[in-house]
C-alpha cells in the first residue's frame, strides 16, 4: 500500500489464509464496489475482508457466453480483467461480500454477471475527476441496482465544491446517500457499507414506517 | 491442499474442462457454496475435477473462491462443478434464497453485522 494509516485510523483488518467456508456461513449475499480505474476499490475491500485479498481473471470476450461455451478460456491471447473481491463474516450466519467491480462500459456483460443478486453497489468516487464515474453511474442505474455514492478522500482532493454541487455534478437522485470515506481504514469503510445497507432498508421500508 | 501457491495455474485453463459439454444442473452463482460429498472419486477423473474436490476437502467454498484458488475463470469452475455435482461427489447449494435479498429480516442482519464490526 502506498499509504500508511495515520495513527487516529483503524487498523485493517488481519485477513486469515484460509479461504474455506466458516461452518456458520448461512446467508452469502454481496455488495459490489464500484468505480474507474484507481479509485480505491482494491484499497476498500482489503481494508475490511477477513481473506486475504483474492481474485479472479476474467476473459471479456467470454463473459457473457453461455458457460459451456468455452472458446474464450482456450483462447490465451484472449484479454482479462482482474477482479478482487473479500468477505466479511459477520454474525447471525450472515457471510458479506465484497466485489471490486471495474466500471468501464466495455465490461458490460461481466459487470451482468457479477451484478446477478446483489443487494446493491457503493460507487466510489474521486472528487478530484468526477466525470471519471459516469460510466459507471451509468451502469449501476441501467442495472437497476440501488447505491450510496462514498467519495473518496485523497489528500489534495479539492474542499471548495458544497454538497449539493457534487450531488448536481453527479446528477444523483435526492435519496441517494453521499459519503466520504478513507478506503485505507477499516471503520471509515465499514461506514460507507452501512450508509448503502441502511439506504436499502429505507426504501424497502413501507411508506407509513419511514 | 495441494494446490501450487508459486502462481501457476494447477491445470492449464485450456485442459481445465476435460471436455466436458455442459452443466446439467440449475445455474451455479459465483456465490454458490459448493461442498464435497466426500465419496471417493472414481478413477480416471479428470485432474481439474480433481484439483476441485481437493480443494473442497477442508470445507466449502463458493464458486468464485474456488476460481480465485484454482486460477481458473469463473466460467470454467461452473462446468467442473457442474459435473461433479451429476457424479454426487460435490452438492451445491444457493447463496441465499430466492428473493431473498429484499427480506427486511435479513438487511437488517447485515447492518447489525456492520456495526458490530466496529466495536472490536
Ligand atoms: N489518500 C487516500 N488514498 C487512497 C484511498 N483509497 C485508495 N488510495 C490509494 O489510491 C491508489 C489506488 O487505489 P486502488 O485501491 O488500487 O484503486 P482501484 O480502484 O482498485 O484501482 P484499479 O484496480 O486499478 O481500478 C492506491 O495507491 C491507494 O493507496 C483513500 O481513501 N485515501
Ligand atoms: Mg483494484
Amino acid at each position: 500500500m502506498a499509504f500508511a494509516p495515520s495513527s487516529t485510523s483503524s487498523a485493517p483488518r488481519t485477513p486469515t489464509g484460509d479461504v474455506h467456508l466458516p461452518d456458520t456461513a448461512r446467508d452469502l449475499v454481496k455488495i459490489l464496489v464500484a468505480g474507474p480505474f484507481g479509485v480505491g476499490k482494491t484499497t476498500l475491500i482489503d481494508s475490511v475482508s477477513e481473506i486475504r485479498p483474492l481474485h479472479t481473471e476474467e476473459p471479456l470476450s467470454e463473459a457473457s457466453a453461455q458457460v459451456d461455451d468455452l472458446a474464450g478460456v482456450r483462447d490465451k491471447s484472449t484479454t482479462t480483467v482482474a477482479v478482487d473481491f473479500g468477505r466479511i463474516s459477520l454474525p447471525g450466519g450472515v457471510v458479506l461480500y465484497l466485489f471490486g467491480t471495474p466500471g468501464q462500459e466495455r465490461f458490460r456483460a461481466l459487470w451482468d454477471d457479477i451484478a446477478y443478486g446483489a443487494l446493491g453497489a457503493l460507487v466510489l468516487v474521486d472528487s478530484r475527476r468526477i466525470d471519471a464515474s459516469f460510466d459507471v453511474l451509468g451502469l449501476v442505474e441501467e442495472s437497476g441496482l440501488p447505491y450510496a455514492v462514498a467519495f473518496n478522500a485523497f489528500p489534495d482532493a479539492p474542499r471548495h465544491h458544497t454538497r449539493e454541487q457534487l450531488r448536481a455534478a453527479l446528477d444523483l437522485e435526492a435519496g441517494t446517500p453521499m459519503v466520504t470515506c478513507d478506503a485505507r481504514d477499516a471503520d471509515s469503510s465499514v461506514d460507507a457499507l452501512l450508509a448503502l445497507v441502511q439506504h436499502l432498508i429505507d426504501r424497502n421500508a413501507p411508506e407509513d414506517a419511514r | 491442499m495441494t494446490g501450487r501457491r508459486d502462481g501457476r495455474p494447477l491445470v492449464p485453463a485450456y485442459l481445465s474442462t476435460g471436455g466436458v459439454a455442459r452443466p446439467s444442473r440449475s445455474h451455479l452463482e459465483r456465490l454458490s457454496v459448493l461442498t464435497g460429498t466426500r465419496t471417493p472419486a472414481p478413477a480416471g477423473l479428470p485432474a481439474a475435477q480433481l484439483a476441485l474436490l481437493d480443494a473442497l476437502d477442508e470445507g466449502s467454498l463458493t464458486v468464485v473462491e474456488a476460481a480465485a484458488l484454482l486460477r481458473l475463470p469463473v466460467s470454467a469452475i461452473r462446468v467442473l462443478a457442474a459435473d461433479l455435482i451429476d457424479r454426487d461427489l460435490v452438492l451445491a447449494r444457493a447463496p441465499i434464497p430466492p428473493a431473498g435479498r429484499f427480506d427486511p429480516d435479513l438487511l437488517k442482519r447485515v447492518a447489525d453485522g456492520l456495526r458490530a464490526l466496529k466495536h472490536i
